[in-house]
């Protein structure tokens, strides 16, 4: 759905899942906490817009909008960060591994700039079985810095790999601010190596979608890799954990000034005020179903904890003899 | 009867699955000129789109194994130095691992991690003498340890065909072995098997890799004296537990010749599984590597901290006169 609507959807579908994750983190539905997408909506959705359902991503510890936006079920996403044997991926994953081969998912990964050679490998293998598939891997402002992503740069450069790079940039990894973690430019990265790059407003769901077009149909045509800066702000805390650890790395004011070019506002805009309507209240319906889901799903068997350890089946050896 | 080398036996094994299975390719440093000669006649064979030579990018390039894995490919990665398996921990440990389990089943990870060489080689000194098989043991990765040049063969073929990562160490002390095959009868064989290399009465030496012929050796040697059943667990994960109780069920008695450092080595495992659960009735004993050794430069200094067979004679007759 690339319309005006169809964006709009998908940025308040995602920024009203977050909202009900959040509210499950804090009732103890969802362990571990998560670290919400709420600011950064524009840039799954308008990337996600680009894609064939059979084109493959990897995502991030950040990674619900992503997952939403290619296509996953979001009654199924939410009861996977509760751990529920429903869940996407049967409670084994949680928030920072969801995933969804069926739509082309290949996993949310929480070590940072890990999944870009993933992706890389995954867009390699299916030029060379004759696929016009592409591949995307997200990634934060916080991973330009680890040595895997820019060897990942130089083999999709070397190969012509039909993967697009997205960066997310929020400002900042984790508490460390891009100007102090960054030396260079994100986007003199991917040109090193030879990789067009260019920096884009990561609010607005339509420019991105447009630079995403244009991407995803350089390297559907053999043009190569592309990485996409997109300048975005997260409005929320770095992980749930913030809300009562309450570290101090920006202000209120800078925050509140951040939150302005809103994605949810700008798309919202763009659409009339009753196809709008119509868009939050199905929203809303699916959430409370989602959310009804995880209430009426089982936890996992604790008998079950280490199926699917190998693919062939094989039982790992318990810690008792 | 053609006679087959170790590395012959690798390379037959690629060459003869690569054939099979064309979703089979492979990754590696210079592997197109074949140094280690482990790749010899690929990259003329099947060409470079399933040869593929790597920029010393260890840890992207084992990452992308793992993605083409994702989407069907079944690469082999040839890793010439042991010791670049530190670089990659991540990559094998926390990703390829972990992908089956993480996400429910819906993704596998069949990527084959190929040790030509691994272990101490005459002058290779400390950061490329490494036999880090253990580790991957630990971590839980299927770990291969083949000491024959038919089970190089047949373990290879087993690792290229499973769904889940597997690694395969070619022990240095072993790449000399050659044997008599014909090549109509190679086959795979299987994960997770054991092999009596000699059958005996009196003490089971569970012997890993090269220190199998080390164990062959001594068991000649002994022979009249002392009986010795030389196991070969050929996987150390996962383990041949059934077959090692019934070795013991046979001798009672267990020593353990291990090229690991000592602590956490398999050979701790080993004696501890052994201890918990099977018949022993005298105290088992392990020669290892020294606890953190790291390999010295000079020959002299280097033989010395690995294991050895006399430190293997000794602790044979240590146990059977308990």
């Amino acid at each position: 759905m690339a319309d005006a609507a169809g964006l709009y959807r998908t940025v308040r579908l995602i920024r009203r899942f977050e909202q009900h994750a959040i509210e499950l983190v804090r009732g103890g539905v969802i362990p571990g906490g998560i670290h919400p997408y709420i600011g950064q909506e524009a840039i799954a959705a308008g990337v996600c817009a680009a894609l064939r359902s059979d084109d493959v991503i990897t995502s991030t510890h950040r990674g619900h909008g992503h997952v939403l936006a290619k296509g996953s079920d979001p009654v199924r996403m939410l009861a996977e960060l509760a751990g529920r044997e429903t869940g996407l991926n049967s409670g084994r994953g949680g928030s920072m591994h969801a995933a969804d081969v069926s739509v082309g998912i290949y996993g949310a990964n929480a070590i940072v700039g890990a999944a870009a050679a993933i992706a890389t490998g995954a867009a390699w293998w299916h030029r060379q079985t004759g696929s016009d598939r592409v591949a995307v891997t997200f990634f934060g402002d916080g991973a330009v810095n680890q040595g895997v992503l820019l060897e990942a740069l130089n083999l999709a450069a070397l190969w012509q790999a039909p993967v697009l790079f997205v960066c997310e940039n929020n400002g900042f990894a984790t508490s460390m601010r891009v100007r102090d973690s960054t030396a260079g430019s994100i986007t003199g990265r991917a040109e090193a190596f030879g990789i067009p790059a260019e920096t884009i407003d990561g609010q607005d769901p339509e420019l991105v979608l447009a630079a995403a077009e244009v991407a995803v149909d350089r390297a559907r045509t053999g043009g190569g890799p592309t990485l996409l800066e997109c300048l975005t702000y997260r409005f929320d805390a770095h992980h749930t954990w913030e809300y009562l650890a309450r570290p101090r790395y920006r202000t209120a004011e800078e925050v509140a000034e951040g939150s302005v070019r809103d994605p949810l506002r700008i798309q919202g805009d763009r659409v009339p005020e009753q196809v709008r309507d119509g868009i939050d209240a199905e929203i809303e319906q699916l959430l409370e179903t989602a959310r009804q889901f995880v209430a009426d799903s089982p936890e996992p068997d604790p008998a079950g904890a280490l199926d699917y350890l190998y693919a062939d089946g094989l039982r790992a050896r318990p810690g008792v003899s | 009867m053609p006679n087959m080398s170790f590395l012959r036996g690798l390379n037959r094994a690629l060459t003869d699955e690569m054939e099979r299975d064309p979703a089979v390719c492979v990754f590696g440093e210079d592997i197109g000129v074949a140094v280690s000669n482990v790749t010899i006649g690929l990259l003329k064979r099947f060409g470079p789109e399933r040869v593929i030579d790597m920029p010393i990018s260890e840890q992207a390039f084992t990452s992308a194994a793992t993605g083409a894995a994702m989407a069907g490919a079944r690469p082999v990665i040839e890793f010439q130095i042991p010791a670049l398996l530190y670089l990659v921990f991540e990559q094998i440990a926390n990703q390829a691992h972990k992908f089956s389990l993480m996400t429910g089943g819906q993704l596998k990870v069949p990527v084959t991690y190929l040790l030509p060489s691994s272990g101490s080689r005459p002058g290779w000194a400390g950061q490329h003498s490494d036999h880090p098989y253990s580790l991957f043991a630990h971590v839980g990765v299927k770990t291969v340890v083949p000491a024959t040049p038919t089970d190089a063969y047949g373990l290879l073929l087993s690792a290229i065909r499973d769904d889940d990562p597997v690694i395969l160490f070619a022990p240095s002390g072993a790449v000399a072995q050659r044997e008599d095959v014909d090549y109509e009868t190679l086959a795979p064989v299987p994960l997770g098997v054991a092999r009596v290399h000699r059958p005996g009465t009196d003490v089971t030496v569970v012997a890993v890799g090269h220190l199998v012929h080390d164990a062959i050796a001594v068991a000649d040697e002994l022979a009249g004296e002392i009986s010795v059943e030389v196991f070969d667990p050929r996987t150390l994960y996962p383990f041949d537990w059934p077959a090692l109780a019934a070795s013991l069920e046979r001798t009672g008695r267990l020593v353990v010749i291990d090229d690991s450092n000592r602590s956490c080595g398999i050979g701790a495992e080993i004696l501890a599984t052994a201890a918990e659960e099977m018949r022993l009735v005298a105290p088992p004993r392990r020669i290892s590597r020294p606890d953190g050794a790291v390999l010295p430069f000079a020959r002299a200094l280097d033989l010395a901290v690995q294991p050895s067979r006399e430190q293997l004679r000794g602790a044979i007759e240590a146990v059977v006169k308990n």
